[in-house]
């Protein structure tokens, strides 16, 4: 459905009309050759989430005592562990499987709530304005300077250690990135003509943020739900540090960083190995969804 | 890296034993300064150095500062009445040329050097020794060393506001101060070492207007030049200092902030002498592997022991049996390793350097298939789950998570909690923790006496809410006896003393209290442009370095 | 506009007392002792209690704060527990390098982002988008630690063009503020590129283009000043967020900021400071949000605030 700023023929949209749309959305999305590579990498991670146990050539809790060189410090990638080891001696592609679990979890849901609780406030403060506008960014600012790092110690405390928390936490906090950045963008989208005209036309406002604003944000959330991954699965690691979160020995990808990068320039790997499985992660369900978005049309507007 | 102190505010202290010096006449103890020429590499006098730390500086104000990058500072800053020779455990004089003990051992008159100055100008006079006391002892100054001077005849008073001065410390003339103890105590000389009993001068402390721990005046060897908050303080020679020759730099500064990585790397690239924290974890084989870094590495002992603390008011560990299996239960050696062999397995609580340790005791050695024998004799043949307390900061994480492995053999299932070190010192205290590492946390010796090793940690008397015997361990037999050898204050009860700590050592060690996992080694690099006299990189009591007798190589 | 902002205004006192008094309660939730913490190992029970009873800390919680709120009205932050000196001093002496690395590194965050997004976003669907993109995911996914060390290694150590570490100069400030650029960077190149995807998919701008109505540059400055309201968005956060101090940075680099300064008072329980950085932290938010929300309209001028 066009919305064509006033004054605009109507015609010369068929100009730039796109093939019929009568291929279905699947076909698309295989056509869509990074979004099948973003699936495979979303299947491996999921894999290894479930399967690891299967998959895992160690125990990622086992301290070898030959995992160690006699002097104490970690092996590089060899035939026995494939990844290398730890500074404990522990297998480094058994915990990389085993943190999957951890990460995903924290990535993609933790990561989820966030963006989903920043959509409302931002659209909330950005469409309905007044006094909500003024409660709901005031509170973000509340929450932007708000320590978590203390919030976070203090509920390890008083709670027993564990990843709700972290998720929780992390939910709390990161949301007022999104609703910032979807403040904005509704407080422009809003104002435009189209908007105002189908208000005036009497479209009822779930209509009009369903069809005209969510939209608009559709780009905006797949950024911060995707790119959002690496940094909650990094941010958990520093919340788990503090023993707000999973205690070891469970591994979890950020954990495995956090606990090995001041070893980074004598044994990258420990380093290396848990990054790329981020990046892969966080790349591979941005892939997919942008792939997702674009054959099943969710953001174009015809 | 340490696992004690390097940023947990902790106070390294060395050990030595409790050496109640009586009727020593060291008048020339002022050659001792000469003796120190003699032994190790010899430098040249001036120049400047650059020591790097990355936790801030808290306060140079020596009746308050307890932390690991201020210690040694202060005591270039300041003095007290004695000291240690460097790199040593061995009391000798200081401000005090020599002193005098009473029959009863209750009172020593101390004399006084007259050639002091402090860094105002003004000499130094026994009045300066009874109000630097009596300032760590008044309430209003909230120092964490008051504890250490009660037994000072009077103190109680004088804390209470029944009295207005300590009536044990009497200043004599202006050169001799005499001080009382209002029983024994054998390790009164050790305790006015320590930085509470360094001396200050009254005007400058009220001058500052509360602030003093920032403008600090003292009579040491170096003096206060500048101190930007977080960033950099610089120390210059006391030209004025009562030691002849000493200090040998003319500038020391130390640099805040350094990661202890990056630090290392201003070390090899010569911008930094000295690495305050220590050989970051991750370079320390590589530098111990090549011919040259490791010629810049010292190697030293401290009065230090880590150790799990056992709770035995929390079941299971109320039977002795589960505390012995958990002792056998530990692999030390694979610990050690990984910590790069940075410290020597203990099987008992008090350090090597501690003359009360006893060489021929063997301990609960690593034997898994007793600990899971006495496990089962105790009632729990399918073994217990458990909580193990620790700090996060690496390696105390790592030697948690070795523990908990060693544990999992014989059954025992811990959950592992690394928290902040507020957080787990607080659980401690009040008595939740089943476990505690006491890694980069406890405990550090404040000097070189058994009975520092006692009564904190393991005495009924610290078995109070807060306290720091984590493992609310009380045994009255064995305080008996502690507060007896500690009345054994003269020269020739020494070695009664010492046998009888050694004693209740063995007496304590029979119930498992404890695991003792290892006595750390104190280990530090410096720079090829510095160098000095041998044990001064490793002080076991001016902890880190012995700042004045650092000197530059060329 | 006067009227505006001196609600604003208000509105900040609101924030500044509501992040005061939650901070301020957190910190007594911690389980943690500060008396302890400051009295030491070796302190008897008896030296415990006096120092609680000098820092007050045995009075009731809602006396503590009213206590700290009558000094806070006077500009006195209180006193450090750990240190025994003004916390005034103790930010103060943190404030200016924090500000240098919050503006250094928004500045690099923008230049490594920014074009990015924009050429990502022209050449969209080509391999320069698909570059652009992984980059831009490797920048946020790389550990700031790491890339801070490496930064320091290859440019300050084995070549040695920067200094190691350190504050002084404005070579110190480079490498940290490159390593905070790299890692915001990514962020700002993906936002930047999605907005100005989501513009230049409208229909009115795609006709106007094929119409050859209006020339490409108009077009673009059209597309961009609307792309950027999120980019503006983040700017806004983070000013605030950066002068709160990022301590990651701020360790490897050896850069005196206020996340050093508050992540060494959270350990060693040192309310006042934690409490005046979190409030200097809260100040910088909310002029940051309000800078952003000031731009909005000058980017979009449909958008009004009554």
């Amino acid at each position: 459905m066009s919305e064509p700023a006033l004054g605009q023929p109507v015609a010369a949209a068929a100009v730039v009309d796109r093939a019929p749309r009568r291929k279905s959305w699947l076909r698309r999305f295989v056509e869509h050759r990074s979004g099948l590579v973003g699936l495979v990498g979303v299947v491996i991670v999921l894999v290894a989430a479930l399967f690891a146990p299967l998959l895992a050539p160690h125990d990622p809790a086992h301290q070898y005592f030959d995992g160690l060189t006699i002097e104490g410090d970690p092996l590089p990638p060899s035939s026995t562990y494939l990844f290398g080891t730890d500074t404990l001696g522990r297998d480094l592609l058994s915990r990389v499987l085993f943190g999957a679990r951890v990460s995903l979890l924290v990535g993609v849901l933790a990561n989820g709530a966030a963006v989903l609780i920043g959509l409302i406030v931002g659209v909330s403060a950005g469409y309905f304005r007044g006094w909500v506008e003024v409660v709901l960014m005031r509170l973000t600012d509340v929450m932007t300077a708000f320590p978590a790092l203390i919030l976070a110690i203090a509920l390890a405390a008083i709670l027993r250690p564990s990843l709700w928390i972290v998720a929780l936490v992390i939910a709390l906090v990161n949301w007022v990135w999104i609703a910032r950045a979807v403040y904005a963008q509704v407080l422009s989208t809003a104002r435009r003509e189209f908007v105002e005209a189908a208000g005036a036309l009497g479209a009822r406002t779930p209509r009009i943020l369903g069809r005209y604003i969510l939209p608009q944000l559709v780009s905006t959330l797949m950024v911060f739900g995707t790119l959002g991954i690496s940094s909650t699965v990094l941010l958990e690691a520093s919340l788990s540090f503090l023993g707000v979160g999973v205690q070891p020995p469970t591994p979890s990808w950020g954990g495995i960083i956090n606990e090995s990068q001041s070893y980074f320039l004598n044994a990258p790997w420990l380093v290396i190995f848990p990054g790329a499985a981020i990046l892969i992660a966080s790349l591979s369900f941005n892939l997919l969804g942008e792939a997702l978005r674009d054959s099943l049309d969710l953001a174009e507007r015809r | 890296m340490k696992t004690v102190g390097t940023r947990s505010g902790q106070v390294p202290r060395g050990s030595g034993h409790g050496m109640a010096v009586r009727g020593w006449l060291l008048a020339c103890a002022l050659g001792v300064a000469t003796v120190f020429g003699l032994a190790g590499a010899q430098g040249v006098m001036g120049g400047s150095a650059v020591v790097s730390f990355q936790d801030d500086v808290s306060t140079l104000d020596p009746a308050i500062g307890y932390d690991w990058q201020n210690w040694s500072i202060i005591k270039s800053i300041f003095d007290g009445l004695t000291d240690y020779e460097p790199g040593t455990t061995n009391i000798v004089p200081h401000l005090a040329s020599s002193w005098t003990v009473s029959d009863d051992g209750l009172t020593y008159t101390f004399n006084l050097r007259d050639d002091v100055v402090f860094h105002n100008g003004r000499p130094f006079v026994a009045s300066d020794v009874k109000y630097s006391l009596e300032r760590v002892l008044a309430p209003e100054t909230g120092s964490p060393g008051q504890g250490f001077y009660l037994t000072i005849a009077g103190a109680e008073e004088f804390i209470d506001g029944a009295a207005d001065e300590v009536s044990g410390i009497q200043v004599v003339d202006d050169h001799t101060v005499t001080i009382s103890t209002s029983a024994p105590d054998a390790s009164i000389l050790h305790k006015l070492a320590l930085n509470f009993a360094h001396v200050v001068p009254q005007e400058a402390v009220e001058a500052s207007g509360g602030d003093f721990g920032h403008e600090p005046v003292g009579t040491g060897g170096f003096k206060l030049s500048e101190w930007v908050l977080g960033q950099r303080l610089v120390l210059e020679r006391n030209p004025d200092y009562f030691e002849d020759g000493l200090p040998y730099l003319d500038e020391l500064v130390f640099q805040i902030g350094l990661d202890p990585n990056v630090a290392f790397l201003s070390l090899q690239r010569g911008e930094v002498d000295l690495l305050g924290d220590g050989i970051p974890s991750a370079r320390y084989t590589e530098v111990l592997a090549d011919p040259v870094l490791s010629e810049l590495v010292n190697v030293g002992e401290q009065l230090q022991t880590g150790y799990v603390t056992i709770n035995v008011t929390i079941e299971p560990f109320d039977d002795v049996r589960i505390r012995q299996a958990l002792n056998h239960a530990i692999n030390k050696d694979r610990i050690v390793r990984i910590i790069n062999n940075r410290a020597v397995p203990a099987v008992q609580y008090l350090p090597p350097l501690d003359e009360s340790h006893d060489p021929n005791y063997t301990g609960y050695p690593y034997d898994p298939e007793l600990a899971r024998q006495l496990i089962a004799e105790a009632g729990y043949p399918e073994g217990f789950d458990t909580v193990l307390y620790a700090y996060n900061v690496a390696p105390n994480d790592r030697i948690a998570q070795a523990i908990q492995a060693d544990l999992a053999e014989v059954g025992v299932n811990v959950e592992l909690r690394t928290q902040a070190q507020s957080t787990v010192i607080e659980a401690g205290g009040a008595g939740e923790a089943p476990l505690i590492w006491s890694g980069g946390m406890a405990w550090i010796a404040d000097y070189p006496d058994p009975n520092n090793f006692y009564w904190p940690i393991l005495a009924c008397a610290s078995n109070i809410p807060g306290g720091w015997n984590w493992s609310k361990y009380c045994n009255e037999d064995a305080e008996a006896k502690a507060a007896h050898a500690d009345t054994l204050a003269g020269a020739d009860q020494h070695d009664e003393r010492v046998a009888l700590w050694r004693e209740i050592f063995t007496q304590v060690q029979a119930d498992a209290p404890w695991i003792p996992i290892f006595h750390e080694l104190q280990v530090s690099m410096h720079s090829a442009g510095v160098t000095g006299p041998d044990g001064i990189f490793t002080d076991p009591m001016h902890i880190p370095v012995h700042y004045e007798y650092m000197q530059r190589a060329e | 506009m006067i009227p505006y902002l001196a609600r604003r205004a208000v509105q900040a006192v609101g924030v500044l007392f509501g992040v005061s008094v939650i901070t301020f309660l957190l910190a007594f939730l911690l389980p943690a002792d500060p008396a302890r913490m400051i009295a030491g190992r070796s302190a008897t029970v008896a030296t415990v209690e006096n120092i609680r009873t000098q820092l007050g800390l045995d009075r009731p919680i809602h006396q503590q704060y009213v206590s700290y709120l009558g000094r806070l009205f006077q500009g006195d932050l209180g006193r450090s527990y750990a240190q025994r000196t003004d916390v005034n001093r103790i930010v103060k002496s943190r404030l200016a390098p924090t500000l240098q690395l919050a503006l250094a590194g928004i500045f690099f965050e923008l230049l490594i982002g920014v074009p990015a997004g924009i050429i990502a976003a022209i050449r969209r669907g080509t391999a320069v988008d698909q570059t652009v993109m992984t980059l831009a995911f490797v920048g946020v996914s790389a550990p700031q630690f790491v890339v801070g060390l490496l930064l320091i290694y290859f440019l300050a150590y084995l070549v040695p063009i920067f200094p190691l570490g350190g504050y002084g100069t404005w070579k110190h400030l480079v490498l940290p503020a490159i390593a905070v650029g790299l890692a915001g960077g990514g962020w700002y190149a993906r936002v930047t590129r999605s907005a100005m995807v989501e513009v230049l998919r409208q229909d009115y701008v795609r006709t106007a283009r094929a119409k050859g109505l209006l020339p490409n540059r108009v077009v673009f400055k059209h597309v961009l000043k609307n792309a950027v309201l999120p980019v503006v968005a983040l700017i806004g956060l983070d000013i605030g967020v950066f002068m709160g101090g990022i301590v990651v940075v701020e360790t490897v680099f050896g850069w005196p900021g206020i996340g050093q300064m508050i992540w060494q008072a959270i350990r060693l329980v040192d309310i006042p400071v934690i409490m005046g950085g979190v409030l200097v932290t809260a100040l910088f938010v909310v002029v940051g949000n309000l800078v952003a929300d000031l731009i909005y309209p000058v980017l979009d001028p449909r958008i009004r605030y009554t």
